[in-house]
């Protein structure tokens, strides 16, 4: 990449007043730093991927509506997590998380377990049983 | 407490981490030459691991091997330690500062507030170095940022004790001790052999052979997976990439600005000549990138398509096969 080819496309990276670092070639062959604003070839990948998270927590959201899982599926897909990542946050083995899924078994638990949740999430258990 | 420390941007965290802290110990190191000697380089396929429901591939050595081999190549000592509790973890990083000890931590992206939202995902191998503390706030230099910024104590706290792969557990390293003057030379072709053979290892999901795997797979996805997981399986090779720390195209530029500091080092003219070579691999890397993106752009998932980027990677992985062949046989 010569210097001058340095994207300097609208980037994601504005809000944090910062651009990103890369190497090119000055006119003289040789190698240099030059800041980078963005590049919409990975822009338009973050872009899907953040999408795509989105399209998870509208659907789980719907689905804790229709009392197919309990808002703790809701709130991992918010917090962008994935079940291996809840599990080790709350610290509890992967098959009971995925057990506290079932809307009837999270209606029994525990303070302390919904607690637990509640924590990883920094929300109040009130917040936990009934999303917004 | 303020340490004098100077902060350089850097294109990925853990070569301005190592940089910075030589820097700060009169030590005057580029990036691309910690990256080099740390045989940073590396394409990695690594199956049966989903990130972000994404197969995962990484274009750089493991977090943490690439400090640890500089450092060993070099003849300096690290210090690391890990924590289990939050409370001898922050202790142990003030009694560091109070020492004028700047440290490297490694820390998860999730809770780094300074980071745009859109950046902010569970990936826990980021490094930044603290190099003071002032009201309860710490100072951190975090080298792919361009400006220092602060992070208070229960801010800091979470991101030490992220969760997940990868945990940082309170993860802090630092430089310990250091020879009268570098090894450079040896160390430079210790680092350059290492990544020759790991790039042409015999290995299906390593190297140039990882490549022709990856791309074996993309040109399945479309049937096998539908257009719209084909698509996000996509974007995030992409990703991984061009992600902030890659110094673009997939490290390929950071290793070729190594190899043309490494031709003056060593007095190799050769290196030069294969630096310009890394650099057009480099150019591959980018337009693979420019051509994956017209496809989820459009968010078709056409069998061609696919094959015709899966026929660039075929292309990239011969170029870098034959590429390291001869960087091999150059020093």
């Amino acid at each position: 990449m010569k210097k001058e080819e340095v994207p300097q496309d609208k980037g994601l990276l504005d809000s944090a007043h910062t651009k990103e670092l890369t190497y090119a070639v000055d006119e003289n062959g040789e190698y240099t730093t030059a800041l980078s604003s963005g590049w919409d070839p990975k822009t338009i990948a973050l872009n899907n991927a953040i999408k795509e998270i989105e399209e998870r927590v509208a659907k789980a959201k719907e689905r804790v509506q229709n009392n197919e899982t309990s808002p703790i599926e809701y709130y991992m897909e918010l917090h962008k997590m994935d079940l291996p990542i809840l599990s080790s946050y709350v610290g509890l083995w992967q098959w009971r998380v995925k057990r506290h899924f079932k809307p009837n078994i999270f209606k029994k638990l525990s303070q302390k377990t919904l607690q637990r949740y509640a924590d990883v999430f920094e929300i109040s258990i009130e917040e936990l049983k009934h999303i917004s | 407490m303020q340490i004098e420390f100077t902060h350089k941007q850097s294109a990925h965290c853990e070569n301005g981490v190592v940089s910075n802290l030589m820097r700060h110990n009169g030590f005057e190191v580029s990036e691309p030459m910690v990256f080099g000697i740390g045989s940073g380089l590396l394409f990695c396929y690594i199956p049966f691991l989903k990130v972000n429901h994404a197969p995962v591939v990484t274009y750089r050595a493991m977090p943490g091997l690439i400090f640890n081999r500089f450092a060993k190549r070099v003849g300096i000592k690290i210090k690391r330690e890990k924590f289990n509790s939050p409370e001898t973890a922050k202790a142990r990083l003030d009694e560091n500062l109070q020492k004028n000890n700047p440290v490297g931590l490694q820390v998860g992206v999730y809770n780094l507030l300074y980071f745009p939202d859109e950046y902010r995902f569970h990936f826990n191998a980021h490094n930044l170095v603290v190099y003071g503390k002032e009201n309860e706030n710490y100072l951190i230099s975090d080298p792919v940022m361009e400006q220092v910024t602060t992070l208070t104590e229960k801010q800091l706290e979470k991101v030490r004790f992220a969760k997940g792969a990868f945990a940082p557990k309170g993860h802090i390293y630092y430089p310990t001790s250091f020879p009268k003057t570098l090894e450079l030379k040896s160390a430079i072709i210790k680092g350059i052999k290492q990544t020759c053979r790991e790039m042409t290892a015999p290995v299906p999901i390593v190297g140039y052979k990882g490549i022709k795997t990856i791309s074996k797979l993309i040109r399945k996805w479309p049937k096998k997976k539908g257009a719209k997981t084909a698509n996000h399986y996509l974007g995030q090779i992409v990703r991984m990439q061009e992600e902030i720390g890659t110094g673009g195209g997939g490290f390929r530029y950071i290793y070729a600005a190594f190899l043309q500091e490494a031709s003056q080092v060593l007095g190799n003219e050769k290196l030069k000549e294969l630096s310009k070579e890394m650099t057009k691999i480099g150019d591959d890397w980018r337009d693979f990138a420019v051509n994956a993106s017209r496809i989820y752009k459009n968010r078709s998932a056409q069998n061609d398509a696919y094959n015709k980027v899966a026929d660039e990677l075929d292309a990239i992985a011969d170029s870098e096969a034959a590429f390291f062949k001869k960087l091999k046989k150059a020093i």
